[in-house]
This record gives structure tokens, sequence and C-alpha cells, in this order.
């Protein structure tokens, strides 16, 4: 039986060979050689030696932390009272939360900024942070809300039966027991947002650029000789997100990962 | 005392009661168990005087003051749960800590008191565990520990022991009845496993359907239940209809015998519980089982005027400590006996009782079911949520709309298989062996009780069809 087991990996094998190990591959060779092929860090010391572009990296970074907190600060109240609803309550819940998720995040973006036109707001730097907390929400609330929905509700009484009120139950036991739901939805807010720019494109008028835009412009114009820029970029840009990924506080294999767009 | 319930009803939104006017009360140092089969009321009464559930009517009082209003976190009681509800992100000294860190003591008492509480439940130098690391009974003790270490006047108990394994569960039995010793707070504990019950209280109240059966010490509840719920429902019983014919005389199985109640009257009809261990067996025809020969019924069986009676055993099984024996009657009666001999099946015995092991009863219901009823324009008569047919002359003079009483006897109602054949469908609620016959609790489906007298062999919950004859529907002006 292992045999055969094996036999029908190697399509997925392939798979992984052709579009996740190879690109690697070609992203490392790119990133460390010069238009000529030969290893060089040059690439590297082009990025750190520019300012702007280092900017635009800090800003990224920023965004996407004041993101992951705006997300954080409104995912876990309603990750909170969907939890504690009863039945029918968080399944519609749950519905409102994944309609939008259903239609491509480009028109919503672009619906965005009509709402923006139509209510003659400006769009900026408010109009951009507003998008990126509309797309990222869900993926904050589902990984706090699965936690606080699979925690023992026996916990909560234990906690009442020794003389805690209803906000040390809170500090002293849901919030302790969710935090690794917590860590799950930074994760999966944070990553994403690091590496966008199209959002950022829409929502400001082209007006803010964000690292993500960097990395495609150096593919997009100035022909092969900005490969090896680009690719240094994006190798900087793996790195901040494998390093991000190590964040998750050694959790068990229960939680939710996955679903990046 | 201190704790009273006082009337306590507990309704859910679907209607149902789970607990159902419920008054009892507890002396400081007891040690109570409330027994019952799943879905009783048990759990409901613990958690009400927890403050977890919210009574729907009536009160409770602690110490003489009402605490039916108070949430669970200002009462003076602390509660082991079933599952423990150990907290996983805390180790075994925080978990104990944790009341004692709400109540704000120092470090220097919480570390005392901790150790102490360890020292208890006989887990000195576990602090630093992780409760997932420990086993079944570790972590039960922890809860224990976690408990009174905050010194609760009353401590409950939800089913401490189920998820136990028998040996670890009776170990816990005397590790608890020494704590309860040793510590003098009240305990209140709830189970379903009446050895439990029996082995560790200073007081059982057995409940069913939300109501007390019976409160009494072990001793009063097993030899003298009040009713044949409590007597099934502990230990085995023998169940009979009898006849009381006056004071300490009873008749049952078609023989007359001593016994030591008085108080029912005169030719009262009652129900006689008599334990299977208290019947003292000997062989009448030694030619079946010859090793019997040796057996000399003289030694053991007590001689004087007891009534004997007679009869053949129909089957024998060896359950360790005894054999335990069903004997038929010729008259068709069977009766279970225990007995540290076997006699096997198809040895003729005798049988013996001492009057003061025949519990008597008084009889809950006799003879007949009795509802209320109406006649309908159709010529039949609507009770317990069904038209019936009945004979005409018995509802003659009567006219649609006029209330009547109806009379069915036990014995007069048919159980079918099939419930399309019959007017009415329910389940098989309860059923009680009497000897020669079951008497069953049958409940319709709009919650109707019958009471039906028959010799089929049903099991609990079966679905029936009923079927009443309209010669057996007795009827009677209001």
């Amino acid at each position: 039986m292992a045999a055969s087991r094996r036999t029908w990996a190697w399509p997925y094998l392939l798979f992984l060979i052709l579009f996740v190990v190879l690109p690697l591959v070609l992203i490392l060779f790119y990133a460390f050689t010069n238009g000529e092929g030969q290893f060089t860090l040059y690439n590297f010391v082009r990025f750190f030696h520019t300012t702007e572009a280092v900017n635009t990296l800090i800003y990224s970074l920023a965004i996407a932390l004041i993101t992951t907190i705006i997300c954080l600060l409104l995912g876990y109240p309603a990750a909170f009272i969907m939890a504690n609803a009863d039945f029918k309550t968080p399944q519609v819940m749950a519905l409102l939360f994944i309609l939008p998720m259903w239609i491509n995040f480009l028109l919503r973006t672009v619906a965005t900024v009509e709402l923006f036109n139509m209510f003659g707001l400006p769009l900026g730097e408010g109009a951009l942070i507003f998008g990126m907390c509309y797309d990222y929400l869900p993926f904050m609330i589902y990984p706090i809300y699965n936690t606080l929905q699979k925690m023992d509700k026996s916990l909560i009484e234990a906690a009442e039966d020794l003389g805690a009120d209803k906000r040390e139950v809170f500090t002293k036991v849901i919030l302790p027991l969710s935090v690794s739901g917590i860590y799950s939805g930074i994760v999966m807010v944070f990553m994403p947002t690091v590496s966008t720019f199209a959002i950022a494109e829409l929502l400001t008028h082209n007006k803010i650029t964000l690292f993500g835009s960097l990395i495609q412009r150096s593919f997009g114009e100035g022909g092969i000789a900005m490969w090896n820029y680009g690719a240094a970029l994006s190798l900087i840009m793996l790195v901040i997100i494998a390093l991000t990924s190590f964040f998750d506080n050694g959790e068990k294999d229960d939680s939710q990962k996955g679903g990046l767009i | 005392m201190i704790i009273e319930v006082n009337h306590v009803s507990k309704q859910f939104e679907d209607g149902k009661y789970a607990l159902s006017d419920v008054s009892l009360s507890i002396e400081k140092g007891e040690f109570v168990t409330i027994l019952g089969p799943s879905g009783c009321g048990k759990t409901t009464l613990l958690r009400c005087i927890a403050g977890f559930q919210v009574v729907s009517s009536g009160d409770i009082l602690l110490n003489g003051e009402d605490v039916s209003q108070m949430p669970p976190h200002k009462r003076p009681v602390n509660t082991v749960f079933q599952k423990y509800a150990l907290f996983p992100h805390l180790n075994v000294f925080d978990n104990i800590a944790f009341g004692l860190k709400l109540k704000g003591f120092d470090k220097a008492t919480i570390n005392l008191k901790v150790k102490a509480a360890l020292k208890t439940v006989g887990l000195t130098d576990y602090e630093e565990r992780d409760v997932d690391s420990l086993s079944g009974g570790q972590q039960q003790r922890v809860a224990i520990a976690r408990a009174i270490v905050n010194q609760p006047e009353v401590l409950l108990l939800d089913e401490p022991l189920a998820a136990l394994d028998l040996k670890m569960r009776k170990d816990m039995q005397l590790e608890l009845k020494e704590m309860h010793k040793k510590l003098g707070i009240t305990f209140i504990y709830v189970t379903h496993d009446q050895e439990e019950a029996l082995t560790l209280s200073d007081r059982v109240v057995v409940m069913s359907e939300g109501k007390i059966q019976q409160i009494g010490t072990p001793t009063d509840v097993y030899n003298e239940p009040q009713n044949c719920f409590v007597a099934d429902f502990i230990g085995e019983s023998n169940i009979l209809s009898g006849t009381m014919i006056r004071d300490k005389r009873v008749r049952f199985c078609d023989q007359e015998f001593d016994c030591v109640d008085e108080g029912f009257g005169e030719d009262v009809p009652v129900d006689v519980v008599i334990r299977p261990e208290d019947i003292y067996i000997w062989a009448t025809d030694k030619s079946v089982q010859p090793s019997l020969s040796e057996y000399d019924p003289d030694d053991r069986v007590p001689k004087g005027k007891f009534t004997k009676w007679y009869g053949v055993v129909e089957s024998s099984i060896f359950k360790g400590v005894h054999y335990e024996m069903i004997v038929k009657t010729e008259n068709g009666y069977e009766f279970m006996v225990q007995d540290y001999h076997e006699f096997l099946p198809g040895t003729e015995v005798g049988m013996l009782v001492k009057p003061e092991d025949i519990q008597i009863m008084r009889k809950e219901h006799y003879i007949y079911n009795y509802f209320e009823g109406e006649v309908q324009k159709n010529g039949k008569v609507r009770f317990i949520d069904a038209d019936w047919d009945v004979l005409p002359e018995s509802i003659e003079g009567m006219n649609p709309g006029d209330k009547v009483k109806v009379k069915v006897a036990f014995r007069a109602i048919d159980l079918q298989d099939h419930e399309e054949e019959g007017t009415l469908s329910g389940d098989v609620h309860f059923i009680l062996f009497k000897g020669n016959h079951y008497h069953l609790t049958i409940r319709t489906d709009e919650g109707h009780d019958l009471y039906v007298n028959t010799n089929d062999v049903w099991d609990d919950g079966d679905r029936v069809g009923i079927v009443i004859r309209p010669e057996d529907i007795l009827i009677d002006k209001l």
C-alpha cells in the first residue's frame, strides 16, 4: 500500500518542484548575481543605499502593523460576540463576514474607491488603512473565533466558582486561552499586508507606494537588469514573512493557517 | 442547618421541569449524596446551589441568607466538576492558587495553603507539573485541592469519580471519606452510582424526574424504601403486590406472613419489598443436586414459626460474592434469591424470610387508571388527548361536552408492537417486575402516564400502540 501511495504522490512532488522550489532557486540565483551571472551582493547593497527604497519598506511595515492592530481591536470583540451568542446568530454573522470574501478583492477595492468618492472622502492614507482593514478583518476574526469556540465552557464556571467576577474571568481565563488564536490572526493579517500593493495603488491614486509596488516595478520596466534588484527585494520580503511565521508561539496544529490571497 | 432548599422548582425554555418543588435541609458537616438516574435533576439541583443556574421558584438559603440571586463567585461554596475543568494554561500550583490569588492573599500564605492542600490530596511535589501530564485520578485530586484550598463552607461534587476506572474510583471514594472527616466541611455529592452513595454518605437524597423520592440514611434508604422507585433503584429487590391483613400481618404470593410494619389499616392493598439476600433457601429435593446432601439447612435457616414457601430454581448466575438465583413458585411468582451456595436449575427449594426483612410500602396506584374525559359529538369519549370508542350504554343520557370520570384497569390496557394498531402511541417509561407480572408505566407522546399490568416482556423505551376495548372504559358522571 505504501508503495502505491508514494507513486500517487509524484504529480504533487512535480508540482512542488516546478512551482515552488524552482522559483525559489531562481530568485536566489537572480538576487545574488548581476546581469552577467556573476555572484555579487551588489543588489542588496544598492537597496540599503537607496533611502527611498528603505523608507518604503519601513512605511509598508508600519502600515501593516497599524492594519494588524486595528484588525485585532475590531476583530477580537467581534469573535467574542460570535462565540458567545447562541444558535443562529453566529452562523448569520459568519455568513455576513464571509460573503464579501467571495467577491474578488480587487472588485471590492474598486468599490471602496467609489464609496469614498460618493461620500466625498479623500483618498490617501486613511482610505488605504480602511481598505486593508476591511479586506483582512475576517482573517483576524476566524482564528480567534475558532479558539474561543473550542474553549471548554466549564472553565468559565470553574473560574466563577473560585471567586472570579466577569472581568476577572475574561482577563485570567478567556484571554490567556485565546492567545493562540490572537497570534494566528496577527500572522494571517500581517503577512499579506506587508506584501500588498494593488490596494495601495487604487485607494491612494498611486500617491502612496508600498514595498510590493517596488518589486512589481523592477520586473515591469527596466528590462532584465532590474530583475536582479527585484529578486533581491523579493528575497528581503520573503525573509520578513518567514520571520513573522515563527511568531506563532509554538502553537499546536489545530490552529488555522493559510487562506492567504 | 447550613443549607436550606425551599420548594425549589426549575423550568427550562422547553417547558420541562428539571426540578419540581424540591425541599431539603442539610446540616453543617454532613456528607449528603443526591442520588438518581440520568435526567433526574440531581445535577440541576447542585448547579442551583452553586449558582450556575437560577431557580424558577422557591429559594435557597446558605447559613440563613437567601442566595437564590447571588452569582456563583460570591457564594461561599466551591465545586469539583465532573470533567475537572482544570485551567490548561496554568500548572498545578497556579490552578490551586487561582482562588486564593483572587482573594488577595500574599505569596507566602498562598504557598503554605497550596502545599497543605496538595498534601491533603496526596500530591506533594507536584506543584510544577502541567495539568495535561497528569493521569485522570491525579487531575481529579488537583480539582479537589483547588476547591478545598479556599476553605469553603460547603463543597459541591458533581459526579467527580465518574470518569475514573473501577479500582481508582474505589480508592478515591475512601480518600474522599477520609478528607471529609479530616476537613469537617459539608459535602454535597451527586452520583448515579447507588453503591457509591451508600458507601460515602451520612444521608442519601434519592431523586427521580425532578422530585425527591426519599431522604434518609443509607440503611434507611436500603432497608426501608418508601416507594417502588427507591426499592427498585437501590439494590436488587423483589417487589410484589400484597394485602395488609392487619398490623404486622401481610398476605402475598397467596400466603400469610408475619411482618413488623403497622399502621396501614386492615385489608389494605400494599406493595411488599424483600431483598434477595434476605431470603433463606434450602433444597427440599436433593435428588437434582446431590452435592447439596452435604449441606444441612438446619445450620443456617432460622428456626421458629416462620412462613415457608416453595418453588423450583429456574436459573442460577455466579456473581463472585454470591450466587443469584431465580426461583419460580407453583402459583407463578418469580423470586430473586442470593445465597453463597449454588442451587442448580431444577432443584426444588424452600424459602423463608424473617418478618423484619419484609418491607411494606403504600401502593401508589391500585387496579385502575383514573382520567378526566369529555363526551364527544361522535359518541366517543376523549381522554388523554385521544378519542376512544365506548359502549353506548356507558354514556347514555349524556351530551357532547359533558365532563366525565374515566376508569381503566391496569390489566385492561393492551400494548401493541406496532403503534399504528393502537388508538394512541407511547413509550415504555418504567418497568417494575412484581413477581408474577410486570407493572409498566407508559408515557404517551403528550406526556400522560398510563399504568399497565401485563405478563409480556417489554424493554425500557420500547414504542407501543395502546389499545383499550370499549367495554373496559368505565365511565362515571363528574
